[in-house]
């Protein structure tokens, strides 16, 4: 029971203090008057409003952080899930023929260098809407990682495998599911996590442009409003969230992985 | 189907040459060879002679440059169950229980039969090479000896006309492969496989094996020399050691790799 004890204090004491300790930096840094950021102590003061009302509506774009988050994580859900399905449908296809690689990867490779906002122009001029665009930028930027490592992933199925799968005669479909999913399920998986976090990272920059309601624009919003503690308050929500988003997908790996995903 | 005893296995003047034009390599020069139903054969070589890609002709997982492969009187094209194959590094698929390799092997080839047929059948190929004790654990979590049993198993449940062998025990230590001779002799007791072998272990060769096949050293491989061991089973390692018949048999093929390896090609 001592050692348990001993063993969480040892996980959790040295982040806590840590905290602390830059907590306590900020608070020395920003507290003199005429400081241009405002001090921890300030932050939580000036949002407290916001940390507990995060259910509240006013309508419109008035509405407490957990609706605007909520709405981010619906338009990077719906983005990143196309570019999951889609990312691996295309990455088993460039992995398991020579000529779709040679063909359609040059072309991702240019693709993939472009940056993700550079494509909301382009996508608000094909759906003349915001809600759309956003989605498709949180696609088009997610959908490289997960193409390219699915590819990887199976181009590098042991040779051993296969020759298992031809003596047993195992068709497409039974080929699909028994060994090439479980065996490129480890680069699958990297794939879809950098894919996560670029989406997440993509969102906010892109509500910032697309206004209404997500946390971008609720970032955009109190910039313009000088509320520089609001600010502070969903970088932090933002921050959480996209460890949250992370460790569930590396989470869904180890679990569909069955073991062959070790992260 | 009138195969004779003699040729449930035919090998007819395979040749096996890898590349084109300058880099062009002939690996395998008109192997032809016999075998018949039960016989168990063991392929022995230097390495790099072409012992492996004799042995994936047979299996269908290479394709022949010329010649043939009949399996009971039927031409081999193609990979298939009827000649399971255990490879070198077991190959079994880190993702699935010990239990759940030799299934997917059962399910595959059992489709029509019912849930606890095949729950039978695997248990009882896993019983064989005795591994139900570990039926739940998954390869990474046994011994190496351990996963190549579960190799054989899963090749046994698949009921095989001809059993192939890649070097199946050379990545083992003395003693574990001594014990996975001892069982492979009992398992092809009881059920009679017909089996071919690939070695570079003369008195595993000989233990083992009803015929040696030698090959001589490649490039161009052939069959240097066939070596009939006429030891009646169950043979047993021990008694063996001081037996004539075994010493010559031995002495015959450590004097093929030895000396006669290298000169059959220009003789």
């Amino acid at each position: 029971m001592r050692g348990r004890l001993a063993h969480v204090a040892g996980v959790v004491l040295p982040p806590v203090l840590m905290l602390g300790l830059l907590g306590l930096v900020w608070q020395a840094l920003c507290s003199h008057p005429g400081s241009s950021l405002p001090p921890p102590s300030k932050v939580i003061d000036d949002t407290w409003e916001l940390i507990i009302h995060p259910l509240y509506d006013n309508g419109g774009i008035d509405k407490g952080l957990f609706w605007h988050l909520f709405a981010s994580l619906k338009r990077v859900g719906t983005g990143y899930l196309l570019a999951a399905s889609c990312g691996i449908a295309l990455g088993v296809l460039i992995g398991s023929s020579k000529w779709a690689m040679r063909a359609l990867d040059p072309l991702f490779q240019v693709l993939r260098t472009i940056p993700p906002l550079a494509w909301l122009p382009l996508s608000l001029a094909a759906f003349r809407d915001g809600q759309p665009s956003a989605i498709f930028v949180i696609f088009i930027t997610s959908i490289w990682p997960i193409i390219i490592n699915t590819a990887v992933g199976v181009r590098n199925i042991p040779q051993d495998y296969r020759n298992v799968a031809r003596v047993l005669r195992l068709n497409g479909f039974e080929y699909f599911t028994t060994i090439m999913l479980p065996a490129a399920a480890p680069y699958i998986f990297t794939g879809l996590r950098i894919g996560i976090g670029l989406s997440w990272l993509a969102i906010v920059a892109a509500e910032m442009l697309i206004g209404g309601v997500g946390i971008g624009f609720f970032i955009w919003d109190a910039w313009n409003s000088s509320l520089i503690s609001d600010i502070i308050l969903a970088l932090a929500y933002v921050g959480i969230i996209g460890f949250l988003l992370d460790r569930a997908v590396a989470f869904t790996g180890k679990l569909i992985g069955r073991g062959t995903v070790s992260i | 189907m009138n195969a004779g005893k003699s040729e449930y296995l035919k090998i007819e003047h395979v040749c096996k040459t890898f590349g084109k034009g300058e880099t062009r390599s002939e690996v395998l020069r008109d192997i032809s060879l016999q075998v018949a139903k039960g016989e168990y054969i063991a392929i022995i070589g230097h390495s790099g002679c072409g012992k492996s890609t004799l042995l994936n002709i047979v299996a269908g997982l290479t394709e022949a440059s010329s010649g043939y492969v009949f399996l009971e009187g039927r031409e081999v094209h193609q990979p298939g169950p009827d000649r399971a194959v255990v490879f070198q590094n077991h190959s079994l698929l880190p993702w699935l229980t010990v239990y759940d390799n030799v299934r997917l092997a059962v399910d595959k080839l059992n489709s029509r039969k019912s849930s606890a047929e095949r729950h039978e059948w695997t248990m009882r190929n896993l019983e064989l090479v005795h591994m139900t004790h570990a039926s739940k654990k998954r390869p990474g979590e046994i011994s190496g000896g351990m996963k190549q049993r579960v190799g054989i198993a899963r090749a046994l449940a698949m009921s095989p006309k001809v059993l192939l062998l890649d070097e199946p025990f050379g990545a083992l230590d003395a003693l574990t492969r001594a014990h996975l001779q001892e069982e492979v002799m009992k398992i092809h007791a009881e059920l009679g496989n017909t089996v071919l072998m690939i070695t570079h272990d003369v008195d595993e060769a000989v233990l083992l094996s009803d015929r040696i096949v030698m090959m001589t050293n490649g490039p161009a491989a052939q069959i240097g020399e066939l070596h009939e061991v006429a030891l009646s089973r169950p043979r047993n390692r021990l008694e063996l050691i001081a037996d004539k018949t075994y010493i010559d048999s031995r002495a015959r093929v450590l004097e093929f790799l030895h000396k006669k390896s290298h000169y059959v090609e220009a003789a």
